[in-house]
């Protein structure tokens, strides 16, 4: 099991301390030209949840690979997966080919911003296209809100895809006192404890699926959630919205786990990885 | 890990009603207070994020901030109790810049927080405040000695020239001192997740494009802020 954090939850360059706490470092997503973002206000707090409109806000590619990407070599101890982003199939692959292999230990491609408006081409096509630009493992982040999420995991791992990311945000809406939007942008993606179980059943239906590791994430607040993605069929977890809150969450969150296994009679975060699928029979409930 | 990047548990000390705010205090503990200016991230009870909020009084062994309940999480901490216990962020950002000749200090409502502060760094300068009543004058009490205005009158109706201008308060204010008073460091709000550059959601409009207020800011040279006020207008 490795601890990373959830692409655009943590900024390495800004807090470097914290990216090298966790097991990964996940960059924000990467785009071919630079975006500025959304416009303000980019965030909302709703019902254990938080609304984020930010707009893949990045400085693009050229500049990532020229300035950013080698600070971050410089920085970090642990090793870098890159958040690839785009709008169609070449923008991924070309960005995938420029990802130099000594630097980046795999790639992420962000399948499901909710804050972007333009069509991106199919999940399964830019996986495809990705596969032939980069020998770097390919891990696709898809978002909860397809109606056949099994299908979509399914032909990216036929696609050739090495793992997924579970799962994005959803698209939600907020208001405020005159009953008007409260993000600048409208809509914007939904993360915190009110996504959790969202996310677990994702997990579980596209580990069941495709047999792939699964990077789990959605509200993940302790070790007892993690353990819950791990037990859901996730290898690894992310954080996201939790380091907002508590940027010591990376100790102290591998510190809960070590607990929350003890207290489920699990061996190891890795030994749990799969248990909700157990037959019934294997854990009968007392009556 | 600096403690910048940790949050830490805090006891309250004391709550203090000051006309619709609250001073909060908390112990210190092993915090520095930072410089004037610089912010802290406080976590609201029954909230799943921590709120900003500039220093507003540093006495030995405790940290003091002004809080204006405007939503569930700004309600929450007012209602906190002696003995109650928050988790603690900070100092965050960058301050104000003390090297200035003829220091005035300007703070609108909520906004005279980082003020007191302040005051006390820069030896007691002359100070501003306009509030919307008389009730949120009673702020005005945190900063003695300071001249007091109360809508309709406006801090702008009665600034002085030939000041090194250090404000505070709503953007409509500050807009108007950034037109003023070129010179003039203003402290600014956004919502933040985080305070610490993770999150990217406090971006505002600094330098012509959007960047962080949190890193950037979130005391900002007007010069930074103008060419923004006139996409504005």
């Amino acid at each position: 099991m490795r601890l990373l954090n959830a692409s655009g939850c943590l900024d390495a360059l800004a807090a470097p301390r914290v990216a090298n706490e966790l097991d990964v470092f996940v960059t924000k997503t990467v785009t071919p030209l630079p975006r500025e973002g959304s416009p303000p206000p980019r965030l909302a707090e709703t019902a254990h949840g938080l609304l984020n409109a930010i707009g893949l806000a990045n400085p693009g590619r050229d500049r990532f690979l020229a300035e950013h990407l080698p600070r971050l070599g410089e920085l970090l101890t642990v090793p870098i997966w890159v958040s690839v982003g785009g709008f169609t199939a070449a923008d991924y692959a070309e960005t995938c080919a420029r990802l130099p292999l000594d630097a980046v230990a795999a790639v992420e491609l962000n399948l499901s911003c909710p804050n972007v408006d333009e069509a991106a081409d199919s999940a399964a096509a830019i996986v495809a296209r990705c596969r032939l630009a980069t020998p770097l493992p390919l891990y696709a982040k898809l978002s909860a809100a397809h109606p056949d999420l099994a299908t979509v995991a399914r032909a990216v791992a036929a696609a050739g895809a090495d793992g997924l990311s579970l799962v994005n945000t959803l698209r939600g809406l907020a208001l405020d006192r005159r009953l008007r939007p409260l993000l600048g942008r409208g809509s914007g993606g939904l993360s915190g404890p009110a996504l959790k179980p969202v996310a677990l059943h994702a997990v579980s239906v596209c580990a069941e699926a495709t047999g792939l590791p699964v990077v789990g994430m959605g509200g993940i607040q302790s070790g007892r959630d993690a353990l819950e993605f791990l037990a859901c069929g996730a290898r690894d977890v992310a954080l996201g919205t939790v380091l907002f809150a508590d940027p010591g969450a990376p100790a102290r969150i591998r510190a809960e786990l070590a607990q929350a296994c003890a207290e489920a009679g699990v061996a190891s975060p890795d030994a749990a990885v799969g248990l909700a699928k157990a037959p019934e029979t294997a854990r009968k409930v007392p009556a | 890990m600096r403690s910048s990047e940790q949050a830490a548990r805090h006891r309250v000390t004391g709550a203090e009603r000051l006309g619709p705010y609250t001073l909060l205090r908390l112990e210190r503990r092993a915090l520095d207070p930072g410089w004037p200016g610089q912010f802290f991230m406080l976590q609201a009870p029954g909230r799943l994020l921590p709120r900003p909020f500039s220093l507003c009084l540093a006495p030995p062994g405790e940290l003091g901030f002004l809080i204006e309940p405007v939503g569930p999480g700004t309600e929450a901490l007012c209602a906190l109790e002696r003995g109650d216990v928050i988790g603690v962020l900070g100092p965050l950002g960058r301050g104000y810049r003390l090297d200035v000749e003829r220091p005035l200090l300007v703070g609108g409502g909520i906004g005279v927080a980082p003020l007191p502060w302040l005051s006390q760094a820069l030896h007691a300068p002359p100070a501003l405040l306009g509030f919307r009543t008389q009730d949120h004058a009673a702020a005005a009490a945190l900063l003695p000695g300071a001249e007091v205005v109360v809508d309709p009158l406006l801090v702008t109706d009665v600034l002085p020239d030939g000041y090194d201008v250090l404000a505070c308060g709503p953007e409509p204010m500050l807009r108007a001192l950034a037109a003023r008073c070129p010179s003039a460091q203003l402290a600014w709000e956004a919502p933040m997740a985080c305070g610490y550059g993770a999150c990217f959601g406090c971006a505002v409009e600094i330098d012509g494009r959007l960047q962080r207020l949190c890193l950037e800011g979130p005391v900002l040279d007007a010069a930074r802020v103008t060419a923004a006020a006139e996409a504005v207008a």
